[in-house]
């Protein structure tokens, strides 16, 4: 069996923390998903911060905005690599179906995730 | 109109410039000065992303700014500056120093060999001599990350 996407959230603030406390207390799972914050730091620093969280693994890395310095900061040196897949407007519905799919290819998890995290998007 | 806020931001065009800044000041011309963008249609189109249609949008080398500071200051529009360091700002001041100012000190944050002046304000030895430098020509230099905030002089920082 090949090795277990990981996810990381990168988000404005204390938004991406928020969101990965918030995953595990509705999924169970813990330490699966990398909270990574934009605050306190520069263009370089962040994207240390991402390179270092997604640590070499295949994972999917979710954004909260679908431009600005987080998103620039993840594709900078992200791109290009084939086992990495971004998805952006980060929601909780779309981490917590992610947690559950992690054996699936990135492009895959990816693509589910932000399905999932489409239809949570409702008016009722 | 002319140039009417110049901003030194290492996150460049993000939330904080197109809304707190944009909409206060009804800009409808943001011009980056920035020779590795100037260089990504990728990051150009990322950037260009974050901001409504309306707006005008230019991604520029140093030396094309300093060829084309004179025409953004008399085109009708109300143009913002922005760059990711002090030493391009001061480049931009030491070409057009009738344009640039004022200068906004809006996102400098912590990298090795910095120093903590304000939370969103961390500074070399080297940079800080470099913007007191520019005050003693005439510049007027505060730090504000939003309009809505109390503008920090930079005689504060040191």
């Amino acid at each position: 069996m090949s090795e277990e996407l990981r996810g990381v959230v990168v988000c404005h603030g204390p938004l991406a923390g928020a969101l990965v406390q918030a995953a595990e207390q509705i999924s169970g799972l813990s330490g699966v998903l990398v909270p990574v914050s934009n605050t306190g730091c520069d263009r370089g620093a962040l994207e240390d911060r991402v390179i270092s969280a997604v640590g070499g693994r295949p994972a999917v890395v979710f954004v909260d905005l679908a431009s600005g310095s987080c998103l620039v900061a993840v594709l900078k040196r992200l791109r290009s690599e084939e086992q990495v897949k971004v998805v952006t407007g980060v929601n909780l519905a779309m981490l917590v179906d992610f947690v559950f799919h992690r054996s699936l290819a990135p492009e895959e998890a990816a693509s589910r995730s932000a399905l999932a995290g489409e239809k949570s998007i409702r008016i009722p | 109109m002319a140039i009417v806020l110049c901003r030194i931001d290492d996150r460049l065009i993000h939330g904080q410039v197109v809304i707190g800044w944009g909409r206060a000041m009804g800009i409808n011309l943001i011009v980056l000065v920035d020779d590795q963008v100037a260089g990504s249609a990728w990051e150009q189109e990322l950037y260009r992303m974050a901001v409504a249609p309306e707006i005008e949008v230019r991604f520029v080398t140093v030396a094309a700014a300093g060829t084309h500071m004179g025409d953004w200051q008399s085109n009708g529009k109300r143009g913002l500056v922005l760059t990711g360091d002090v030493e391009t700002m001061a480049a931009l001041r030491a070409t057009h120093p009738e344009v640039v100012q004022r200068i906004n000190l809006g996102g400098i944050h912590h990298r090795p060999g910095r120093k903590e002046r304000l939370p969103f304000v961390y500074l070399t030895d080297q940079e800080l001599r470099s913007l007191q430098a520019l005050e003693e020509g005439g510049a007027v230099i505060t730090a504000q990350d939003l309009p809505t905030t109390p503008p920090v002089a930079l005689r504060s920082l040191a």
